[in-house]
């Protein structure tokens, strides 16, 4: 690395600037406030607003960074960095959120795991599970393909010197801001959309980034089309950003304060919340991933996409259909009935673009087919959509009123999640993962194709054993709850039902500790792969040879 | 004079036509706001404007300051990712947990707290069903009353100061987002907070008058001091009470 000093850009002066002002208003806020939590993450900003500065101002002295050149020998001049530092922060995540997951399962099953603390009891805990494994670790795994999908198919750069950057630290930055406040309690008290109005703010800064550096690349491409999963990744971060801020829409009480107050109220608010929970499941979870699947398995299956004319059928009529769907949460609440028909007739409608989409990324394989065989990622991209195939089914019926009637408020609905959760995004994310950190840190192939086996079978026992649970677990409570005598006497008190769960809840705890065992056993092999190790073991012939994707 | 006939043009399929989306981001971008605003619009709108959705009651007021310290408890702690408080009108539930709810009951709600998802019972109307001595030993220890539960124990709660210094801002910005706090409620937020823990306090007949059917008394008798256990024990106890069933009309609600 050259050591000569060199002068600042224009961007980098004002993102010294804009990080230090950041920092000095933050330790400002840091010494006024009363509530002890929220000066430790003004503190924790002005410590990352500090560093931020720091090392924009250190990197100019020491010479590194500055504008790159796009293009080196008439071939583009990647930016992988970001998206190496995304992949290992997905990784790190998706550990951490299983375990919280593994430990909640566990303290629904053996109470003493919530140690009477405040920090450690369910009610915190269960935030922190479902941000770690929706925002951080999801969130992450799109971060990461994104910014790789839309360098490679639009042969060009990542847009932006720091702005990338700010982009994958900030997200991280505001992960750590929401996590840590629900175990101090500071929380909304909306699910999925806990954190609270600071952290918000700032992610919506993030978030308009995110969009502005993944448009402008876009605008560098060489060709003139715009590929389909950038359609899908497009659809994911404008609509996420529309929810979030209708969603999180509040007065915070003061500026000194970690606390406010949602403006809408009531039913209101409940219809804004599904149409933002809802949505998260449509966008986040769904969109972005199928984003996914449309560049990794035409990638992996070496075939093009199945239909061009499927995916643009499925992209409109999925991204149209998905927001209507959010009441369907709400069935025999408080909510108008229209509102509730609308929701459950436009869920059953939505089976059809998903099924098209499953039916777009499966059928890609025609012809290759035997890959599943020797190609041990691309079994977990397939197994994924699979298992998308199958959640989407499910969804749409558990929304029909009647269902609903006796799925609403069970186990069924975590069981249903999980197979999205774990079946979908999970085995989607990991089966890009697999491609990507060979391409990335520019190895021949995976320390072992052997864990990979071991990864997928391990963790599929793993979901079997909690969706088949949840069913059990789930549709039983339902049956007590509405159980009658012959005199015509409700049969179960309620705790009589709290305790019948009890085998599913530890059956549950085994499937995920499973699960969380597979992707140990993942975080090792890319450990090993990404050190230049490769296990000697016979590889099935046929095996893919993994070169870096051009 | 001949006449010169341009060739007609070949006729587009509609496939073709959607190339404009596929080489310009921004027409991309504005086709995506205008799809996924749609639904959101139809759905969420009419029940700003719409009078039935929130149906015609009496007996609904504004959380008393300590309530409303109550329920921010019950939010920060995490309540609704196990109880719900939203009662479905299907037999099993209105015999289990009484009224199915009304989207009356939570109109002052923010955030609304309906859940979704039982763990535990449906708490929309556990006002009044146990008393408090119950539900402090509840809280500390849920066990020693109902010795199936998986609920985690809040022991700390019955100890931990409760602080209040926010509590007239809160109100303000409750009411700047459509809560009928009056300024008299909101100027003597702290005292009525004190004043609904200390029944025989000057101030009692004020407190009564601001807020009707509010109930007086130390919530949590183990504690001299003002704890979160009396905040939260003090929402609890009016959850669901506020509505008079005798007189509600539920014809007149149909919707």
């Amino acid at each position: 690395m050259a050591a000569t000093e060199r002068t600042m850009t224009l961007g980098e002066m004002a993102g010294a600037i804009l990080c230090g002002a950041f920092a000095l208003a933050a330790v400002i806020i840091a010494g006024l406030t009363h509530h002890a939590g929220y000066s430790f993450h003004m503190l924790v900003f002005a410590a990352a607003g500090a560093w931020g500065c720091f090392t924009i101002i250190n990197r100019a002295f020491d010479g590194i960074g500055g504008i790159e050149p796009l293009e080196i020998d008439g071939r583009p001049n990647y930016n992988m960095a970001p998206v190496k530092f995304a992949t290992v922060a997905a990784m790190f995540w998706g550990i951490a959120g299983f375990t919280v997951g593994l430990l909640i399962a566990l303290q629904l099953a053996f109470p003493a795991f919530n140690l009477d603390l405040p920090w450690t009891n369910f009610g915190r805990m269960r935030p922190l599970h479902t941000s770690a494994v929706i925002f951080a670790f999801g969130g992450n795994v799109l971060l990461a393909t994104s910014f790789y999908v839309v360098q490679k198919t639009s042969r060009a750069r990542l847009a932006g010197n720091l702005s990338p950057w700010f982009v994958v630290l900030g997200y991280n930055l505001f992960i750590v801001i929401a996590g840590t406040g629900y175990l101090l309690g500071i929380t909304q008290g909306k699910e999925y959309a806990e954190p609270e109005w600071y952290a918000d703010l700032f992610l919506t800064i993030v978030w308009v980034t995110y969009l502005l550096v993944f448009l402008a690349t876009l605008w560098r491409r060489k060709e003139p089309h715009i590929y389909v999963a950038n359609w899908f990744y497009l659809g994911f971060i404008v609509t996420i950003a529309v929810l979030h801020l209708g969603n999180n829409a509040a007065i915070p009480v003061s500026i000194l304060s970690p606390k406010s107050y949602i403006v809408w109220s009531g039913v209101q608010d409940a219809m804004f919340q599904w149409w933002y929970g809802h949505n998260a499941v449509g966008f986040f979870l769904t969109a972005g991933f199928l984003a996914i699947m449309y560049y990794f398995v035409p990638k992996r299956a070496e075939r093009p996409v199945y239909s061009y004319r499927l995916s643009i059928v499925h992209f409109w009529s999925l991204i149209f259909l998905y927001i209507w769907a959010g009441p369907h949460h709400l069935h025999y609440t408080a909510l108008p009935d229209w509102a509730q028909t609308l929701g459950m007739t436009f869920s059953i409608m939505l089976w059809m673009p998903s099924w098209g989409g499953m039916i777009n990324g499966i059928m890609t394989l025609s012809g290759a087919w035997d890959k599943l065989r020797t190609d041990p990622s691309l079994r977990f991209s397939v197994t994924a959509v699979a298992f998308y195939g199958m959640s989407t089914f499910e969804g749409p019926v558990m929304s029909i009123r009647a269902v609903n009637s006796l799925s609403h408020y069970t186990d069924w609905t975590i069981g249903h999640v999980h197979s999205g959760a774990l079946g979908w995004v999970g085995y989607i994310s990991f089966g890009a993962i697999y491609c990507l950190v060979p391409w990335l840190w520019k190895k021949e192939r995976l320390y072992s194709l052997k864990m990979v086996e071991w990864h997928f079978w391990v963790s599929t026992i793993g979901i079997v054993l909690y969706i088949s649970a949840m069913w059990v677990s789930g549709i039983m409570q339902g049956l007590m709850w509405r159980a009658y005598t012959s005199l015509g006497f409700l049969e179960y008190s309620f705790v009589e039902t709290t305790a019948a769960m009890h085998p599913y809840y530890v059956i549950r705890a085994m499937g995920g500790s499973l699960f969380l065992a597979g992707a140990l056993i993942m975080a090792f092999n890319l450990w090993m792969t990404v050190r230049g190790h490769q296990r000697l073991e016979e590889l099935p012939a046929g095996s893919p040879t993994i070169v870096p994707a051009e | 004079m001949t006449a010169v006939t341009t060739p007609a043009k070949p006729r587009k399929s509609l496939w073709a036509r959607h190339k404009i989306f596929e080489t310009h981001s921004i027409v991309l971008i504005l086709g995506i706001l205008i799809v996924v605003s749609i639904g959101g619009l139809i759905e969420i709108a009419p029940l700003f404007y719409l009078q039935s959705t929130i149906e015609k009651v009496s007996g609904m007021r504004p959380y008393t300051p300590l309530e409303l310290a109550g329920r921010a408890i019950y939010v920060r702690e995490g309540c609704y990712n196990c109880h719900s408080q939203m009662i479905r009108p299907l037999r099993d539930e209105v015999e289990r947990y009484g009224h199915f709810s009304l989207a009356a009951e939570s109109m002052y709600d923010k955030p609304f707290q309906w859940g979704s998802k039982r763990t535990g019972p449906d708490l929309a109307r556990v006002g009044g069903k146990y008393s408090d001595e119950w539900q402090l030993r509840h809280l500390i220890n849920p066990r020693s009353l109902v010795p199936q539960s998986i609920m985690p124990g809040y022991p700390f709660l019955a100890h931990t100061e409760l602080r209040y210094a926010d509590i007239a801002t809160e109100m303000r910005v409750n009411r700047a987002s459509g809560v009928p706090y009056s300024d008299d409620m909101i100027a003597n937020a702290e005292s009525d907070l004190r004043t609904q823990t200390d029944p025989d306090s000057s101030t009692a007949t004020a407190f009564a008058a601001r807020y009707p059917k509010a109930e007086s008394r130390k919530f949590n008798g183990a504690s001299k001091e003002l704890t979160e256990a009396d905040a939260l024990i003090a929402y609890l106890q009016m959850l669901g009470t506020l509505v008079d069933f005798k007189l509600y009309d539920n014809k007149a609600n149909l919707r």
